[in-house]
C-alpha cells in the first residue's frame, strides 16, 4: 500500500503548520482591530448625533460669547471631524472617558466601581443557564416527541418570549411583597454593606475568601433572584440551541456506525454526538453571555442592582451622555473580548481546525 | 349530492401526487403545507393571536371601551371591574383601552422596523454574498461591528442619541436588527451562487440584477420570511424594553412597556398595572415565535 | 458443522416505512441463505438492497415495520431478540461496513480511539490491550506506521485509508458475518481493488460470511461467489457469480447487456428496460 496515503510528516509539515497558524492569528488580530476601530467610530458617531449642544451642557444657561468660544475650543469642536475622532481615540486609550455630569467623577472610575457587580451577576447566570439548559436540550433531542421534549420546548419558548423586566417585577411582587422570601432589591442589606472590600469585587467570592459568612449569606440571598431570572433566559436559549445541534448530529452517518458497533444510547449521545457539538455550544454560550448583558440592563434596573446596567439606565434618565457612551463602549468591548476568547478556545478544541 | 362530490374531487385533486401540471404541483404543495401548518396547534394558535392583534389594532376605536387618554382622578387605581375590565391607572385612564391602543403602537413599530430591515438586510446580504471580494469583506466587517453590541444596549445608545420618541425608537431598533438578516441572506446567497443553474444563467449572459431578482431572491425568501417573523418577537421585546426605560413612545401615547414601567410605582397596591401590559407583551411575542416556528416547519424542510 | 446450517437465513423479509397516509414497503418478501461465502446483492438505487442489509441488523428507526417468516443468524431468531441482545450482536457477531468514511467516521475522535472502542465494548479489554489490538488490526489492513495513524483524525486520512480504518473498526471483534454496504463506491477506482483485496483476505482468512451490497455488477461478479439481483424491493434472480451469463430474468439480462465490454465492443449500448410486472414478482 502506498505511503502517498499519509500526509507529509516531519519538519516540513511542522513548518507548514506554524506559518499557517501564524497567518490565522494575524487575520484574527486584524479582524479584532478593525472591529474595535469600528466600535469606536460607532460610539463617536452616536456621541455626535446628540442634538443637545455639548457646550451648553457644561455652561448652563448664563454665559457670554467669549465663554462659549473658550469651551468650544476646549472641547475641540472647532477642529475637523477626523481630528476630533483621533482625539477621542487617544482619550479612550488613556482611559479617559470623560466626566459624568451626574456623579461629577470620572466615568472610568464609575465604570470600575459598577463593573464587578455585573460580572458577578452575569457569570452566575451563565453558569445556571449552561448547567440546566444544555442537558435539557440534549435530552429533549434524544427523546424527541416525548413529554421531556415538549416541556423543554415550552420552557425555551417562554424564556424567549417573556419580557424580562416584567418577569422580574412579577417575581418581586410575588416573592418579596407577598411571600417575603427574597429581599426587595440591591446587592446586600444595609447592615452588611461595606464590611467586605475584597480583591475581586465580587461580593460572594470575596466574602467566602474572608470567611465573613454573614456577608456571604446576605450577598447570596440578594443575588439569587436576579441571577436565576437571567439564568432562565440563558437556559431557554441554550436548551433550544443544544437541542437543535443534537438533532443535527443524530442524523449523521457516524451515528449509524456507532449503532452498528453495538453501542448503547447513552454512549452514542454523550461519547459521540455530544463531542461534535462542543464547539458549537461554546459559540452559543458566548452569544448567550452577550445577550445576558442586554438582560442585565433591565434586571439591574428592576432589582436595583448596582452594576453597569443600572448605571447605564440612570445615565440615560439624566441625559449624561459621557456616562452613556462610556458604558456602551465598555459593554461593546466586553462583547468583543468574550468572542475573541471563544474563538481561541474553539481553535484548541476542534481538531478539524488544527 | 353533487356538492359533496365536487368537494371530494377538489380535495382529492389537491392531495394526489400524480401531477398533471405545474399548477397542480404548486397547489398541492401549498395545500399540504397549509394542512401541516394548521395541524400544528401551537403554530395555528400563534397565527390566531397575531390576527387578533392586527384586528384589535385596526379596529381599536370599536374594540376599546373608553378613550385611552381620558383622565379622571376620581377613578384612579381602581381594580378590574365590569366597568373597567383591567382596572384604571394612576391618572384614572382605562387600562383595557390603553392596552388595545397600545397594540397599535406595538404593531406600528414591528411592521415599520420589518419593512425597513427586510429590504436593507436583503440588499446588503445579497450584495456581499453575490459580489464577494472586498465588497463582502467591508460589508461583513460593518455587520460585525454592529453585532459586537447586544441589541438592546445598541438600541438604547441610538435612542438616547436621537432623542426619545417613537420614530427614533423605530430607527434605533432597525439599526440593531439588520445585521442578522444581512448575515442570513449572505449565507443563503453564497449557497445558491454556486448552484449550477445560477452559473448557467450567468453563462447565458444574464445581468447581475436579473440573476439576483429572479433566482436568488425567490430562493432566499422562505428563510428570510421565517427569520423576519421570528424577529418580530424580539422587536416587540426590544421596543417594550425601550418603553420601559422611558425611551420610545412618549406619554400620553399608550405603549405596553411604558405602561409596565409606570405601574411599578404602584406595584403593591395596583399590581395589575404592570402585570397586564407585560402579559400582553408576552402573549404577542409568544405568538410570533410560534408562528415563525410553524412557518419554519413548512418552509424549510431541512430544519428539524 | 458450520456447512450444514447457513450463517444467515432469511425468509419473506418485508420492510415497510411509514409515510403520510400508509406504510410504504421498501423490501418485499426477500428470501436467501448465506453461509461462509461471499454473496453480492445487486440493484439500482431504491431497489431495497441497503434497506435489507440494515434490516438484518435492525438498525432502522423504531417506526419501521420489519416482518419475516424467518430471520435467523447462527440459529437465533433476530426478530425476537431484545434491543440489548441485538447490541451484543452488532459489531461483535454481525458487523456493517458503510460507504463513505468521510461521513461514517466520527470527525472529532481519533482513529485509534474509534477502532479500540469496539474491542473495549465487546471484549472488555483494557485501554492498553485494546490499543495494541487496534494497531494489530491496522497492520492486517496493510496500513504502514500504525502507531502514527492511530493518533490521526478522520479528516487527515485519504478515502482508501479511511475505508480500511472502517474495516478494522468493524472486524476487530471478529464477527462471523459482515454486511458491506457499497464499501468501494465512494473510493477512487484505483483504490477500490486494494480495499477489495484486503476484504477478501480477511473474510476468507477468518472463515466469515460476507453480504456485499453494490450497484456495480462487474465488481460483484468478479468478487463474490453468488449474486442476488434486486428490483423494486424484490429478489428477482439468484445465481452463482460465474453463471451470470446464463441469467434467465429479463432484468438481469438487461443489466448485463447494458455493461460496456472491452472484449466485445458494440456500437450502441442496450437501454435497460423496466417492466412494472417485475415489481409484482
Amino acid at each position: 500500500m502506498s505511503d502517498t496515503d499519509l500526509s507529509p510528516t516531519g519538519h516540513e509539515a511542522r513548518w507548514q503548520g506554524l506559518t499557517e497558524a501564524l497567518r490565522k492569528v494575524l487575520t484574527s488580530v486584524g479582524v479584532i482591530l478593525t472591529t474595535l476601530i469600528g466600535l469606536l467610530v460607532l460610539t463617536f458617531v452616536i456621541g455626535r448625533m446628540v442634538p443637545a449642544d455639548p457646550v451648553l451642557a457644561i455652561l448652563g444657561d448664563t454665559f457670554d460669547q467669549t465663554a462659549y468660544d473658550r469651551v468650544y475650543q476646549e472641547l475641540g469642536l472647532d477642529q475637523p471631524l477626523y481630528a476630533q475622532f483621533f482625539h477621542y481615540v487617544q482619550n479612550i486609550l488613556h482611559l479617559d472617558f470623560g466626566q459624568s455630569n451626574v456623579t461629577k467623577s470620572l466615568v472610568v472610575d464609575d465604570l470600575a466601581r459598577v463593573f464587578p457587580a455585573t460580572v458577578e451577576l452575569a457569570v452566575l447566570a451563565i453558569c445556571i443557564g449552561t448547567l440546566f439548559g444544555v442537558p435539557l436540550g440534549v435530552i429533549s433531542a434524544v427523546r424527541r416527541g416525548t413529554w421531556v421534549d415538549h416541556l423543554a420546548r415550552v420552557v425555551g419558548l417562554l424564556g424567549h418570549s417573556t419580557p424580562i423586566f416584567w418577569l422580574g417585577t412579577m417575581v418581586i411582587l410575588i416573592f418579596y411583597a407577598m411571600l417575603g422570601w427574597i429581599p426587595g432589591g440591591g446587592r446586600i442589606d444595609l447592615y452588611n454593606d461595606g464590611l467586605v472590600e475584597g480583591p475581586t469585587g465580587m461580593l460572594i467570592l470575596d466574602a467566602a475568601l474572608a470567611r465573613e459568612w454573614e456577608v456571604f449569606r446576605s450577598a447570596l440571598h440578594h443575588i439569587l433572584a436576579p441571577a436565576l431570572l437571567l439564568g432562565y433566559a440563558a437556559m431557554a436559549y441554550l436548551s433550544r440551541m443544544s437541542r437543535s445541534f443534537m438533532l443535527e448530529q443524530l442524523g449523521q452517518e457516524y451515528i449509524l456506525t456507532a449503532r452498528a458497533k453495538g453501542l448503547a444510547q447513552p454512549a452514542i449521545v454523550w461519547k459521540h454526538a455530544f463531542r461534535n457539538i462542543r464547539v458549537q455550544l461554546l459559540t452559543v454560550i458566548t452569544l448567550a453571555f452577550c445577550g445576558l448583558l442586554d438582560g442585565a440592563v433591565l434586571i439591574e434596573t428592576v432589582f436595583g442592582w448596582p452594576g453597569l446596567g443600572q448605571y447605564l439606565t440612570a445615565a440615560l434618565f439624566y441625559a449624561d451622555m459621557n456616562a452613556v457612551l462610556g458604558a456602551v463602549l465598555l459593554i461593546g468591548l466586553i462583547s468583543i473580548l468574550i468572542n475573541l476568547l471563544s474563538d481561541v478556545v474553539y481553535r484548541f478544541v476542534d481538531p478539524r481546525t488544527r | 349530492m353533487t356538492m359533496i362530490h365536487k368537494n371530494e374531487g377538489l380535495r382529492a385533486w389537491l392531495l394526489s401526487e400524480d401531477f398533471t401540471s405545474p399548477r397542480q404541483a404548486r397547489a398541492h404543495k401549498a395545500y399540504v403545507s397549509w394542512l401541516r401548518f394548521s395541524s400544528n396547534p401551537l403554530a395555528f394558535g400563534g397565527l390566531l393571536v397575531v390576527l387578533l392583534l392586527v384586528l384589535a389594532a385596526v379596529f381599536a376605536p370599536w374594540v376599546a371601551t373608553h378613550d385611552p387618554l381620558a383622565q379622571d382622578f376620581a377613578l384612579a387605581l381602581k381594580p378590574p371591574s365590569a366597568e373597567h375590565w383591567f382596572g384604571t391607572d394612576e391618572l384614572g385612564r382605562d387600562v383595557y383601552s390603553r392596552l388595545v391602543y397600545g397594540a397599535r403602537t406595538t404593531l406600528y413599530i414591528a411592521i415599520l422596523v420589518t419593512v425597513i430591515v427586510g429590504p436593507i438586510g436583503f440588499v446588503i446580504g445579497a450584495a456581499a454574498g453575490y459580489l464577494g471580494g472586498w465588497v463582502d469583506t467591508v460589508l461583513m466587517r460593518v455587520t460585525d461591528i454592529f453585532l459586537a453590541f447586544p441589541s438592546l444596549v445598541l438600541a438604547l445608545a441610538f435612542s438616547a442619541a436621537l432623542g426619545a420618541g417613537i420614530e427614533n425608537a423605530v430607527i434605533a431598533i432597525a439599526l440593531t436588527i439588520w445585521p442578522p438578516v444581512a448575515r442570513l441572506v449572505r449565507a443563503e446567497t453564497l449557497t445558491f451562487r454556486k448552484a449550477d443553474f445560477v452559473v448557467a444563467a450567468e453563462l447565458q449572459g444574464a445581468s447581475t440584477p436579473r440573476i439576483l431578482f429572479r433566482y436568488i431572491v425567490p430562493l432566499c425568501a422562505p428563510s428570510v420570511i421565517v427569520r423576519l417573523t421570528l424577529n418580530m418577537a424580539s422587536i416587540i421585546l426590544t421596543a417594550a424594553g425601550l418603553g420601559f426605560l422611558g425611551l420610545g413612545a412618549q406619554p400620553p401615547m399608550p405603549e405596553w412597556g411604558a405602561m409596565a414601567a409606570q405601574g411599578r410605582q404602584y406595584l403593591l397596591d395596583a399590581w395589575w398595572l404592570t402585570a397586564v401590559p407585560g402579559l400582553a407583551i408576552l402573549l404577542v411575542s409568544l405568538a410570533f415565535n410560534l408562528l415563525g416556528d410553524g412557518l419554519r416547519d413548512i418552509l424549510d424542510p431541512k430544519h428539524v | 458443522m458450520s456447512d450444514a446450517q447457513p450463517l444467515l437465513s432469511v425468509r419473506n423479509l418485508t420492510v415497510a416505512f411509514p409515510s403520510l397516509q400508509h406504510m410504504l414497503p421498501a423490501v418485499r418478501n426477500v428470501s436467501f441463505d448465506l453461509g461462509r461465502e461471499k454473496v453480492g446483492i445487486i440493484g439500482e438505487s431504491g431497489s431495497g438492497k441497503s434497506t435489507t442489509g440494515r434490516a438484518i441488523m435492525r438498525l432502522h428507526p423504531a417506526k419501521t415495520r420489519i416482518t419475516a417468516d424467518l430471520m435467523a443468524f447462527q440459529g437465533r431468531d433476530l426478530l425476537t431478540l431484545s434491543e440489548r441482545e441485538m447490541r451484543s450482536i452488532r459489531g461483535h457477531r454481525i458487523a456493517m461496513i458503510l460507504q463513505d468514511p468521510k461521513y461514517s467516521l466520527n470527525p472529532v475522535m481519533t482513529v485509534g480511539e474509534q477502532i479500540a472502542e469496539t474491542a473495549i465494548l465487546h471484549e472488555r479489554l483494557s485501554r492498553r490491550e485494546a490499543r495494541l489490538r487496534a494497531m494489530e488490526m491496522l497492520e492486517k489492513v496493510h496500513i504502514r506506521d500504525p502507531e502514527r495513524v492511530m493518533g490521526l483524525y478522520p479528516h487527515e486520512v485519504s478515502g482508501g485509508m479511511g475505508q480500511r480504518i472502517m474495516i478494522s473498526m468493524m472486524l476487530i471483534a471478529k464477527p462471523a458475518l459482515i454486511i458491506a454496504d457499497e464499501p468501494t463506491s465512494a473510493l477512487d477506482v484505483s483504490v477500490r481493488q486494494q480495499v477489495l483485496t484486503i476484504l477478501d483476505e480477511l473474510v476468507s482468512g477468518n472463515d466469515m460470511g460476507l453480504l456485499f451490497i453494490s450497484h456495480d455488477l462487474n465488481l460483484v461478479r468478479s468478487f463474490c461467489d453468488r449474486v442476488l439481483i434486486m428490483y423494486a424491493g424484490r429478489v428477482v434472480e439468484e445465481l452463482r457469480a460465474d453463471e451470470l451469463d446464463k441469467a434467465q430474468h429479463p432484468y438481469t439480462q438487461g443489466l448485463l447487456e447494458a455493461l460496456p465490454s472491452l472484449t466485445e465492443p458494440r456500437d450502441r449500448l442496450a437501454v435497460l428496460r423496466r417492466d412494472p410486472a417485475w415489481a409484482e414478482g
